[in-house]
């Protein structure tokens, strides 16, 4: 009797410490975007989780335990995000958050993040997310300010001293054409003539008139966003101005060329990433590998081209998987610990390389200056 | 003076759209004395289904047919079943209930179509107009024609026919109008079907200079609403000259002071004309004779 009892005892406890285990799965928190006005940066990423997390699963996940997601769409309001931050954190138990589609949800997820001390890795541009460092505060993209002084480079190397700007009055555009006029100075540029437009504005012939005909003018920058740069680089066209025209990585996708058209976009230059150009690259290039298994599960997944900032959510997922795989636990804390150690990590926008002064860990060369010919990307060397 | 004709066309070009979204307010106005706030969406409407159309290899005017038809279909079906249901309730009420179907229509668009900008080729090619060292894309010769023909209708069909002058009776005191013998509920029907096929012809002629997107509609509707007061709310006149005027006065403060005071200016001086004449330029004096 008491053997059998001992005996139901046993096995009761080995089915107990086993069932978690059987069970275990690690929870990793979400708060995109997917509708509202960031829905066509929040919709791909939040398309991209969801792929890699099956992709993973189907794989046997980490260390056979699989990856449960827990997604929610904020609808790009820091409210909602905010609230949802504390749901994922509270309801959900989830060991790290990915999310935060614009700057102003990133802001508010982070500093529900950092008071539970869970990690989160944002997929918003702004300098402001990870300076000064938070210790639970990772970000994928790349500044606006590395756009700028990526053009810039360029710029110098061919020769260029007085430039014209035109920006959009949006977040995006306003942001960056402050970060631009902050470093422009180190290359040795002067903007003589800076203008504006707002994001729905139907037609920029004027302000283009004026930064054409400023004195000495010889390059024409256009930070911004959505539709303004297409048509920017249509009146651009109209004008018949013939001075070099730079566009931002706002605009890195396929769709930029068509709706500008292949003629108007002709010689244009951006700063973009990897992901444009995944036919491109060198054999030997480390991103290579990464960028191309991407943009085919991406487009063969959707339909849909595979764009810059559906890459953000993926390196935001290697960057945790990366690291609950070398961190050996699903602590929140020995997970920030890995994020933080991550080295030589190739991502679709870049390598990154983690250092507890650095929580983007991405350089200028994670840019690569691109230019448009016949209606296709081309590397500039 | 290359420059000043550049600004110019400039200005026309964006007053032309802005003129053709004014335009579309007249009617609704005049017929209900509500500001449709959900016009800026059957502009949307017009560009995206025209969009969608063309993709799916259907030849552009037979799509841009299609979208002003489904577009006036929308109209009448918001009349039917979010505006004729709270008749009676106030005005201010009914223009709440137009903003509600604003919302509806763009997460609508959302759904059906997608969160993407989009465009189709210009009616007569992209290659620009040369003026006295200025350049003007045929498109907007297209916008601007449009409107004109628009204006001339919308100012015969008020002024010379029948039905026009119903709609303003209706406008006017709908009982007494329903007393005369005229079918208010068709003339409801009517205005709501016209302006909605405005918006959406403004939005087939528009989207290949302005681009369009499930959202592009507030920003429409809050340019020609601009445009439609300064002009004075009703009057196909007042629109066609505040469309025009704004966009002239945004064009021309961008070139020649700066364009971060662009949209400034252009509220200020429609301010400044409120105050005046708070009727805007042209008033209601038109109708208030009939």
């Amino acid at each position: 009797m008491t053997k059998t009892t001992a005996g139901a005892l046993c096995a009761l406890l080995t089915a107990f410490s086993l069932a978690p285990a059987a069970q275990a799965e690690i929870r990793l928190g979400a708060s995109i975007s997917a509708t509202g006005p960031a829905a066509f940066l929040g919709d791909p990423e939040a398309k991209t989780l969801e792929l890699l997390v099956e992709e993973l699963n189907a794989k046997g996940g980490i260390d056979g335990e699989k990856i449960k997601l827990v997604l929610y769409d904020d609808g790009g309001d820091p409210n909602k995000a905010r609230t949802f931050a504390t749901r994922l954190i509270e309801d959900d138990e989830v060991v790290a958050i990915i999310g935060g589609t614009t700057t102003g949800a990133s802001m508010s997820i982070l500093a529900v993040a950092e008071d539970a001390e869970v990690p989160f890795i944002s997929l918003a541009g702004a300098i402001e997310i990870i300076k000064p460092v938070r210790p639970f505060v990772f970000k994928t993209p790349h500044t606006d300010r590395m756009a700028c002084q990526k053009i810039f480079e360029d710029m110098q190397k061919r020769g260029f001293t007085k430039i014209g700007m035109i920006s959009g009055t949006d977040g995006f555009g306003a942001s960056m054409q402050a970060q631009c006029k902050d470093v422009v100075g180190d290359y040795g540029i002067e903007i003589v003539s800076d203008e504006t437009y707002n994001p729905t504005d139907a037609d920029m012939t004027a302000q283009l008139t004026k930064i054409r005909n400023a004195s000495g003018v010889q390059a024409v920058l256009n930070p911004g966003f959505g539709q303004g740069p297409s048509i920017v680089t249509r009146n651009y066209r109209q004008l018949a101005i013939d001075l070099p025209l730079y566009q931002s990585h706002g605009v890195a996708s396929n769709g930029f060329i068509e709706l500008a058209g292949a003629q108007a976009a002709e010689g244009v230059r951006l700063p973009g990433t990897a992901l444009l150009v995944a036919d491109l690259l060198a054999e030997e290039d480390p991103q290579r590998e990464v960028v191309v298994a991407y943009r085919d599960a991406f487009e063969e997944k959707t339909k849909t081209p595979v764009g810059t900032f559906g890459g953000y959510a993926h390196d935001a997922f290697l960057i945790f998987t990366d690291a609950v795989a070398r961190a050996g636990s699903t602590e929140p804390g020995d997970i920030r610990d890995a994020i933080e150690a991550t080295a030589g990590l190739a991502g679709t926008t870049g390598i990154y390389n983690f250092s507890a002064e650095d929580h983007l860990g991405l350089d200028l060369s994670a840019f690569r200056m691109l230019e448009i010919k016949n209606g296709a990307w081309t590397l500039v060397e | 003076m290359s420059e000043l004709l550049q600004f110019l066309f400039s200005g026309v070009t964006v007053g032309a759209v802005y003129a053709l979204v004014a335009l579309g307010f007249t009617i609704i106005y005049n017929a209900s004395d509500v500001v449709n706030f959900a016009q800026g969406e059957f502009v949307m409407l017009g560009g995206m289904i025209t969009w969608f159309a063309h993709q799916a290899g259907i030849p552009l005017p037979i799509a841009a047919f299609l979208a002003i038809s489904i577009t006036a279909a929308i109209g009448v079906a918001m009349n039917k079943l979010a505006i004729e249901p709270a008749r009676g309730a106030p005005i201010v009420s009914l223009i709440i209930i137009t903003i509600g179907a604003s919302i509806f229509l763009q997460g609508a668009a959302q759904l059906v179509f997608d969160k993407q900008i989009h465009d189709f080729p210009a009616f007569s090619g992209n290659t620009p107009i040369r003026v006295g060292g200025a350049t003007i894309l045929p498109q907007s010769l297209w916008v601007i024609g449009g409107a004109l023909a628009v204006f001339v209708g919308l100012w015969i069909f008020f002024t010379r026919t029948l039905l026009g002058r119903a709609v303003l009776a209706t406008s006017n005191n709908r009982l007494a109008a329903q007393l005369v013998g005229i079918n208010t509920n068709f003339v409801m029907t009517l205005s709501f079907a016209l302006s909605a096929g405005i918006g959406a012809l403004a939005g087939v002629l528009a989207t290949p200079i302005t681009l369009t997107a499930y959202n592009v509609g507030i920003a429409f509707a809050l340019k020609g609403f601009a445009g439609a007061m300064l002009g004075g709310m009703g009057n196909p006149k007042g629109a066609l000259v505040g469309g025009f005027l704004i966009g002239l006065i945004e064009a021309l403060t961008a070139g020649y002071l700066s364009s971060q005071y662009k949209d400034a200016a252009a509220f200020v001086v429609i301010l400044l004309v409120l105050f005046v004449r708070p009727q805007g330029l042209f008033g209601r004096k038109s109708t208030d004779r009939v």
